[in-house]
């Protein structure tokens, strides 16, 4: 097969891990916590009436598909996206780009494959990863999230593609249709951070940024203790959404904070390097909460949603502080 | 964090695959580190799949007893929920309640059986029992 040399690398977020991917296909070095924070991916929202599973999403990054957009504008890179309405036109489209030798993009449902392991598989719409070659009835792929690239056959990943629910991926690809340029490293550095803290600070929406973070503590601090059972789904639902694998571990903060340090070497501004130690600390607090969340899910502590409460409403506090100094230094 | 402290709970989530975490080395720097997993992670991710296991199980213990069809019991093993096979097999969230009920369920066409047998993954056969797997 004509399958391109192609090159996995293991990241800790799909999205992320595919662009960059993507990214260093077409010629220009990038890692993955660049990918991200370029495209000021970082966030936190939290939405009650998007039900997964009939519980609430919360996100600790922009919505699916934000860091491909994010990075369009400094790469100049031009993106193609393309949806079908059956999954024999996705397919017979998807060889027709693999036989010119490209890599292609795919959103998928994580359910449908087959590669994952059983206790991950939820349906979960949003999963992205790389297609780069054909086999026998399968195709190979890098999946970001995988230590090794992995052959998936053709029938699972029509299912993955066309799974409908929330965030359907209507069988969703996307490549590059024009090399990634070299961005100027100062102006897009800097706007990316940006866009990050007034998406953090200023959102007029009090369900995303640091507000979103309060008002996720106010439902938290309303939970029945009698309920123990939903109470505890609830808790282990925040937890899942900051650590279940894809998420870099704490809520993506330790990959922005990864995008910081290389922003401070690039730009020769250690005062990024030093906000990213503070990153790091935040992060480490978010790990401290999923800890004692999960103990209490477990019963090794008591279900005290007040005190789940006041961690969060310090944790927001303490990111609120952060981005405030970030914006300041900019 | 740093690199010794990135959790190594190999538990049963991850099946013996390793995810990739941020961690800071010696020098300050933060890179990718294998984990075999984390204890706060294998708790909460548990507990959801056991969730859906105790409907799947309820589920499957009331067809038995001839209360609700099967359909139920093939809801909750696919992971879903009503709103969820609403969405993806196209049937209203009221249908798909009295698809629920032996009675109806008996009745069905073969055409909506196969959508339902569709989008659940499963054969036509495995559709009418909850025997098996």
């Amino acid at each position: 097969m004509n399958a391109p040399t192609f090159e996995h690398r293991q990241a800790s977020h799909c999205e992320s891990g595919v662009v960059s991917a993507l990214v260093r296909h077409s010629g220009v070095d990038m890692s993955e916590p660049m990918a991200f924070g370029l495209s000021s991916a970082l966030s936190f929202a939290y939405l009650p009436f998007i039900k997964l599973n009939g519980l609430p999403l919360i996100a600790y990054r922009m919505p699916p598909k934000s860091i491909l957009r994010g990075l369009r504008k400094p790469l100049g890179w031009k993106i193609r996206f393309e949806t079908f309405r059956s999954p024999k036109a996705g397919r017979a489209r998807l060889d027709q780009l693999l036989d010119a030798g490209r890599v292609v993009g795919l959103q998928t449902s994580v359910f449908w494959l087959p590669y994952f392991p059983q206790d991950l598989r939820f349906h979960f719409n949003a999963h992205n990863l790389l297609v780069f070659g054909r086999e026998g009835d399968g195709y190979r792929i890098s999946d970001p999230v995988f230590e090794e690239p992995v052959v998936c056959e053709a029938d699972a990943l029509d299912r993955a593609r066309f799974a409908r629910g929330v965030l359907a991926p209507k069988g969703l690809l996307y490549y590059a249709e024009t090399p990634a340029q070299e961005p100027d490293w100062n102006t897009a550095l800097l706007a990316a951070m940006r866009r990050t803290c007034r998406i953090m600070l200023k959102t007029p929406l009090p369900l995303i940024g640091v507000r979103g973070i309060h008002w996720l503590a106010r439902t938290v601090r309303r939970l029945s203790v009698e309920d123990a059972r939903a109470s505890k789904l609830f808790v282990g639902h925040i937890v899942r959404m900051q650590e279940e694998i894809g998420t870099g571990g704490a809520g993506f903060r330790f990959i922005e904070a990864a995008f910081l340090q290389e922003a401070a070497a690039l730009l020769n501004r250690p005062v990024f390097a030093e906000h990213a130690e503070q990153l790091i600390a935040i992060g480490d607090a978010w790990r401290e909460f999923a800890l004692t969340a999960a103990r209490m899910c477990r019963d090794r502590e008591p279900l005290n949603p007040a005190c789940l409460a006041d961690a969060l409403d310090a944790m927001a506090d303490r990111e609120r502080s952060f981005f405030q100094a970030l914006e300041r230094s900019l | 964090m740093r690199d010794e402290q990135v959790p190594q709970d190999s538990g049963r989530v991850l099946a013996g695959h390793r995810k990739a975490v941020y961690a800071q080395g010696a020098d300050g720097r933060l890179h990718v580190v294998a984990s075999s997993g984390w204890e706060a992670e294998e708790i909460v991710n548990l507990l959801a799949v056991d969730e859906l296991k105790r409907l799947a199980d309820e589920a499957r213990e009331r067809a038995r007893a001839g209360l609700v069809s099967p359909l139920e019991f093939h809801m909750y093993r696919a992971r879903m929920d009503v709103d969820l096979l609403a969405q993806t097999s196209g049937f209203w969230r009221w249908r798909i309640r009295r698809h629920f009920r032996p009675a109806v369920f008996a009745r069905l066409s073969p055409r909506v059986l196969q959508r339902y047998a569709a989008v659940l993954g499963c054969s036509l056969e495995q559709l009418r029992s909850v025997e098996g797997e």
